[in-house]
């Protein structure tokens, strides 16, 4: 201990923690801290944007939507809406005087409010600006729109009815010769998979608040995970300098990727309401209007061709994924790609041929959803394995085992990345074997047979998922950490927290390193004045990059005043060490508090910003070949499920998950993600579905009829296991690996248990070929084609 | 009469005498009161995320509801107590026992959803039951219940069922720091129950809050074209959605007579427009207790806690799950009109899509159940595509009276979903009467039930499915199977079975 008035430093105490070990911190990284505010959640304290202080003399603003899925405009009499008590102003796309464009990709597509052409059902034409959300939402209804109807495409069908017109380029992978390789098979089989999309459904609504400024300025909360480019959008449409427009995010209640793009619709409105009257304006979507502006995940048909052997080992894929992207490119680009990324799930094809087809529809603008097209590719690998076991008659799991990936040969994937580091083989054998699978596939094989209507069935399937941006140039990232010269820390980094626990991992990195407890480290909200320049919190890389932005600058300043420790206190700087009793100087230990005091007193700057871009990573669409990946994380998932044959009612009976989070930050937050992940994709597999009706209007655009899963829908017996002593093979923050995504995946084992369930009704000869979303009438369906394919038909099941 | 309504949020009493009828507690708490912990999620009652609770003297017993704040109307508070998560710490700060435990058991993600998670499992927590709930099934079931009306996008759940059953344990040994003020809060409440029928003014219109069916009857009769709300979980839609404005509101559960919910001793049950679907749960498990597993699937706990079992039958939707189940059991509908009285049977009230046997003036006075005859088979199966809070494709409501040699009797089949009203199968009921219960009885009843609908296609179902999912239902009153009550075939609902290796 140091005295404080004389700076000397006191020998440490004895028992003490080993002055060469990392500092033992509880909660610090690696280990389980709560999240930073559940104190907040749970009181009602937590602030979101629309729990803000809204200044007195606030506007707010409310949307007129196209009734038409593709239309042009004839004429727009905007005057009932102007004349409703409490309007301040309507704006339309001609009042934009700068760009009236937002598309995030450049594409020239998506402008802001409609032109003189509308191309869905719930595209902003105007926005009402008014003295109260009431009287905006009253008013924005009032508009007479004459439109002269224009031909519509409204799913894949269609599209590729109609000439099959792309919103972005298609991506092809190809090695070796696939046409060749399936050719030559002994086996081989075809089919297609139609898998649904999904609505976000972040509990909280896009949101957005802005405050003009003096000489231009304008200053934005925003629900986005992207302050950057908000900020971007928000200058671009405002025809201003980036230097003017403040972007800032505390929290959001919930993203998903709903909230990577589509966020700045509400953002750029709220600024130009704001930039029209001089008076802070807030732009807060109704739930409704939010689900028939805002893009969803895509729905996809993917036809495959496999070539296979006796043995189930794949020798040949041919496969086209086609997906509804909407009336504009936004990310479908990078979306339909990391389906190919993603087609071969945990399986080496090898001779493949992967393309996608990237149609555009008038429909809302399909957008970034957890897994960002992966998971509808690796439903396909998965599809292909469950048929090649009906084809050979083995067991489901053996054909997933013969053909995942090793790591020495048979290693190489479509995009000619070798993979390092798979466990797949393992993961899956390991959690097989810890729940049991091969003899409760038995059991329920046995039960099925005398159990008339309600049927078991059981699957398990694997997950490898590539970690970062396949766009390079995002996998960066940057901090700022500021020491205060009482010894507490505030970190600002360039993500934003969205519930997944990333503001937790980035205090305990930092509480790790100075070895203080959480409550010296304080995050605040990311803004883009603090941190600039940063990349969407998005691709699961959260806190893969914000961490290792956060950890060079808080060694930037731990350095300094590791040097400067040294020469005070005549040590080698070997000698200083931060641990949880305060930096151990030599012999002595020192309160941080008063190090830092010292620090700032001999003139040592005590705040660093931190950079971070990631290794190793490289690709090239136009040849298909490159490193777009730094690693794969993996894991597998075991789903048990009972079908009721005469409804197609199902339920989840027991799922069993295991898990690659590497050397984990927070396996407390991990393991949310993975539970919370898993119980999302099932939902998006089994009960959630988006319906349109033949006019292009999305009708399930409320929870009333757009049905997630709820608190009953949850397996009812859930075990979720982290796998043990898995150090990521690269340098990540602490040897951890990326959380977000990856479990999103485990729910295709609902799907494939489903279909076992099924199978059984033709005693498990015909294939079921299960499509997503299994809602209880894709299930019956399937039920009665099997009845009477085999020749059973209903009447006779029970006489 | 008086002028204004008076009910307390926390600790501090308001009295109101000018509000705009359609006001919701959820736009009042937020805009008005800067209380901001109560979450706008969908603004339609689905999604929990606006859970209050609304404390109120039941039979002299201060019961606190769940219900949703972005449907309800700031005057339906009049005489309550209201809590919001804002009311929730102790009086040193300190965090109830079911927030301790979402912050320990990592409850929360990004946090929007909690403060509603919390409302909903505080109330729970303040069951006097909730010793039993600890680790069994039956108590995974009660949660399930409890937070079917709360939707969280990033958990899975998991862990707030285990923070439920922390909490629960907690407070089952320790007490329930809302429920210790119980004495307080009735004696409190007790002092404005002043029994008077209230009148509200204000420039955008005004609400009857009658304290009588006599009061109701005059109001009503004098303005045939006030809108009547009852729980308001129908009209609050209108006000949310469709942006509707309500110039009169005449209230209906004001009315203290219309509370009543008896059995008579003919065994008939009595259901006054004023009770609420939780208040008359156990009646009706009681009365029709086939019936209970899908009751218990009608809207979610905030729903039933709000919304009337009449209310259900007055609105007359086709997919309204309450209308077939009472048609099945016979029930008949009491209808009342300034002091004229008349009663028809449910099954004719409902005439086509949106049209009523009710004149203007006329409104609900109560539904009188019938008990189901001795011998009879009843089964009640409501079919959605999300097991919890959603609305049905198919709902079927069938009661078989069987003659002691085994021929069915009288056969009432009711559907929901399957017409532009809740109706009848005639065909396939026709089909069944004096028959045994075979295979070829059975054939030929879902033969008829295909002759007796045309369903309609839309996001929930396709008319295929409704109509394959009709027949289908009647198996399970012909299937005797293993593990299962006799004559039903199992369903999800009622497996129970664990056989997980």
């Amino acid at each position: 201990m140091v005295d404080p008035y004389t700076m000397a430093a006191q020998p440490a105490e004895a028992g003490g923690p080993a002055p060469h070990g990392p500092a033992q911190v509880a909660g610090a990284a690696s280990s389980s801290l709560r999240h930073e505010s559940a104190h907040l959640h749970v009181a009602g304290e937590a602030r979101y944007v629309d729990d803000m202080p809204t200044p007195p003399n606030a506007v707010h603003v409310a949307l007129g939507l196209s009734s038409r899925a593709h239309a042009r405009i004839i004429s727009m009499d905007l005057g009932p809406v102007q004349a409703y008590p409490g309007v301040v102003c309507v704006l339309s796309a001609r009042d934009i005087a700068h760009h009236n464009q937002i598309s995030s990709v450049g594409a020239g597509d998506e402008p802001l409010l409609a032109e003189d052409h509308v191309f869905f059902c719930g595209q902003p034409l105007f926005a009402v600006v008014a003295q109260t959300r009431h009287a905006a939402r009253q008013a924005a209804v009032l508009a007479r729109v004459e439109y002269e109807d224009l031909p519509t495409v409204l799913n894949i069908e269609q599209a590729r009815a109609q000439g099959g017109a792309l919103v972005c380029r298609s991506l092809e992978m190809t090695r070796g010769n696939a046409a060749q390789a399936l050719a030559n098979a002994p086996h081989r089989l075809a089919g297609q998979l139609t898998i649904g999309g999904q609505e976000h459904f972040y509990l909280e609504g896009q949101a957005a608040l802005a405050w003009p400024g003096e000489d231009g300025e304008m200053r934005i909360c925003s629900s986005t995970q992207h302050p950057t480019e908000t900020q971007h959008m928000v200058a671009h449409v405002l025809g201003c300098p980036n230097n003017l427009v403040t972007v800032e995010v505390r929290r959001m209640g919930g993203g998903f990727g709903g909230k990577e793009t589509q966020a700045n619709i509400v953002a750029c409105l709220a600024a130009l309401a704001a930039a029209r009257t001089g008076r802070p304006a807030k732009l807060r979507l109704d739930r409704d209007d939010d689900m028939m502006i805002t893009g969803k995940r895509h729905d996809f048909v993917i036809d495959y061709d496999v070539g296979f052997d006796a043995q189930g080992r794949v020798l040949g894929v041919d496969m086209e994924l086609a997906a509804r992207c909407g009336w504009s490119a936004d990310l479908s680009g990078p979306v339909t790609d990391r389906a190919l990324f993603h087609a071969d799930n945990a399986y080496y094809y090898p001779d493949v041929r992967l393309r996608s087809v990237p149609l555009r529809t008038n429909t809302q603008s399909n957008t970034a959803f957890r897994g960002f097209g992966g998971p509808q590719g690796a439903a396909a690998a998965e599809r292909m394995m469950e048929q090649i076991a009906f084809a050979t008659g083995l067991d489901p799991l053996d054909v997933r085992l013969r053909n995942v990936y090793g790591t020495t040969e048979r290693n190489v994937t479509p995009y000619h990345m070798t993979v390092e580091d798979s466990i797949a083989g393992e993961v899956m054998t390991q959690l097989a074997q810890d729940c049991d699978y091969r003899k409760r596939r038995a059991q329920i094989r046995e039960f099925n047979k005398t159990s008339r209507y309600l049927r078991r069935g059981i699957a398990l399937t694997p997950v490898k998922f590539g970690i970062s941006f396949t766009a390079t140039h995002f996998n960066q990232a940057g901090a700022l950490v500021h020491v205060y010269t009482d010894g507490s820390v505030q970190v600002n980094h360039g993500g934003t927290e969205m519930g997944q626990g990333l503001h937790t991992k980035m205090v305990q990195i930092a509480m790790r390193e100075f070895g203080l407890p959480h409550e010296r480290v304080r995050i605040t909200a990311t803004t883009t004045g603090k941190v600039p320049n940063t990349s969407a919190t998005a691709a699961s890389s959260g806190a893969d990059l914000n961490g290792m932005a956060v950890l060079a600058a808080v060694r930037t300043i731990k350095d300094r005043l590791v040097n400067f420790a040294a020469a005070k206190w005549q040590v080698s700087p070997e000698q200083v060490h931060f641990t949880a009793d305060g930096v151990v100087v030599g012999e002595a230990t020192v309160p941080f508090a008063t190090l830092v005091n010292a620090a700032y007193m001999a003139r040592i700057s005590l705040s660093s910003t931190g950079f971070y871009k990631t290794p190793k990573i490289s690709w090239d669409s136009a040849t298909g070949r490159g490193r777009p990946f730094y690693y794969f994380a993996y894991g597998a998932a075991c789903a048990e499920v009972v079908v009721d044959l005469l409804t197609g009612e199902n339920r989840m009976e027991r799922v069993d998950i295991l898990h690659d989070a590497g050397l984990s930050l927070n396996p407390d937050i991990d393991i949310g993600q993975i539970e919370g992940g898993f119980v999302q994709g099932a939902g998006w597999l089994t009960m959630e579905e988006l319906f349109w009706d033949t006019s292009g209007r999305l009708r399930t655009h409320a929870p009333s009829t757009y049905k997630i899963p709820a608190c009953s829908d949850r397996p009812r017996i859930f075990n979720v296991k982290l796998m043990e002593n898995v150090p990521n093979r690269e340098e990540t923050i602490f040897r951890s690996k990326a959380v977000g995504e990856p479990p999103f995946v485990h729910g295709l084992a609902v799907l494939h248990a489903i279909s076992d369930a099924l199978a059984s009704v033709d005693n498990y000869r015909t294939y079921p070929g299960l499509n997503a979303p299994a809602t209880p009438e894709q299930i019956l369906r399937v039920a009665e084609r099997l009845r009477q394919q085999g020749g059973v038909g209903h009447a006779q099941v029970h006489t | 009469m008086r002028q204004h309504i008076s009910f307390y949020v926390g600790d501090t009493l308001h009295h109101l005498s000018s509000l705009p009828p359609e006001l919701t507690l959820l736009d009042w708490l937020r805009d008005q009161q800067a209380r901001t912990g109560t979450k706008e999620g969908c603004n339609e009652g689905d999604c929990g995320a606006c859970t209050v609770l609304v404390g109120r003297l039941e039979q002299g017993h201060l019961v606190w509801r769940a219900v949703n704040a972005c449907i309800h109307m700031v005057w339906m508070l009049d005489g309550a107590q209201l809590l919001t998560v804002e009311d929730l710490r102790g009086p040193d700060g300190a965090l109830h026992p079911v927030q301790q435990a979402m912050v320990d058991e990592h409850g929360s993600q990004c946090g929007f959803c909690t403060p509603g998670f919390v409302m909903s499992m505080v109330a729970l927590s303040t069951r006097a039951d909730l010793a039993a709930l600890e680790g069994t099934l039956d108590g995974e079931r009660i949660i399930n219940e409890a937070l079917a009306g709360n939707l969280c996008r990033c958990t899975g759940y998991a862990p707030i069922v285990r923070a439920m059953k922390k909490a629960a344990a907690y407070c089952a040994r320790h007490g329930e720091p809302i429920s210790a003020r119980t004495a307080e809060l009735s004696a409190r409440l007790q002092a404005l129950q002043d029994g008077k029928t209230v009148e509200l003014h204000s420039p955008q219109g005004r609400v009857t809050l009658p304290a009588t069916v006599e009061a109701l009857a005059t109001a009503y009769a004098q303005d045939p074209a006030a809108m009547l709300v009852a729980g308001g979980t129908d009209v609050g839609l209108w006000v949310t959605k469709r942006l509707r404005q309500l110039p009169h509101i005449i209230a209906v559960r004001t009315a203290r007579d219309l509370h009543k919910i008896h059995t008579r001793p003919d065994g008939a049950l009595w259901i006054g427009a004023g009770v609420t679907y939780t208040e008359a749960m156990p009646h009706l498990v009681a009365h029709l207790p086939t019936a209970a597993d899908t009751l218990r699937r009608i809207g979610s706990t905030q729903v039933r806690n709000a919304a009337t079992v009449c209310g259900n039958i007055g609105n007359a939707s086709p997919i309204g799950d309450g209308p077939p189940i009472f048609m099945a059991a016979g029930a008949q509908l009491h209808l009342r009109c300034g002091p004229e009285r008349r009663v028809v049977p449910l099954e004719a009230f409902f005439l086509e899509y949106g049209k009523q046997d009710i004149r203007p003036g006329e409104f609900i006075e109560g539904v009188l159940i019938p008990p189901l005859p001795a011998g009879s088979v009843c089964g009640v199966y409501k079919v959605s595509k999300r097991f919890d809070q959603d609305i049905s494709a198919v709902l079927g409501a069938f009661v078989l009276v069987m003659a002691e040699d085994g021929t069915i009797q009288q056969a009432r089949l009711a559907y929901g979903g399957m017409a532009g009203i809740p109706c009848r199968a005639s065909r396939a009921e026709a089909a069944l009467t004096g028959q045994t219960r075979t295979p070829v009885t059975l054939l030929a009843a879902q033969a008829a039930i295909k002759e007796d609908f045309t369903p309609l296609s839309d996001m929930r179902a396709s008319a295929w499915y409704r109509a394959t999912v009709a027949a289908n239902l009647l198996v399970r009153l012909f299937e005797p199977d293993r593990d299962s009550p006799p004559h039903h075939a199992p369903t999800l609902q009622n497996w129970q079975e664990v056989a997980h290796g």
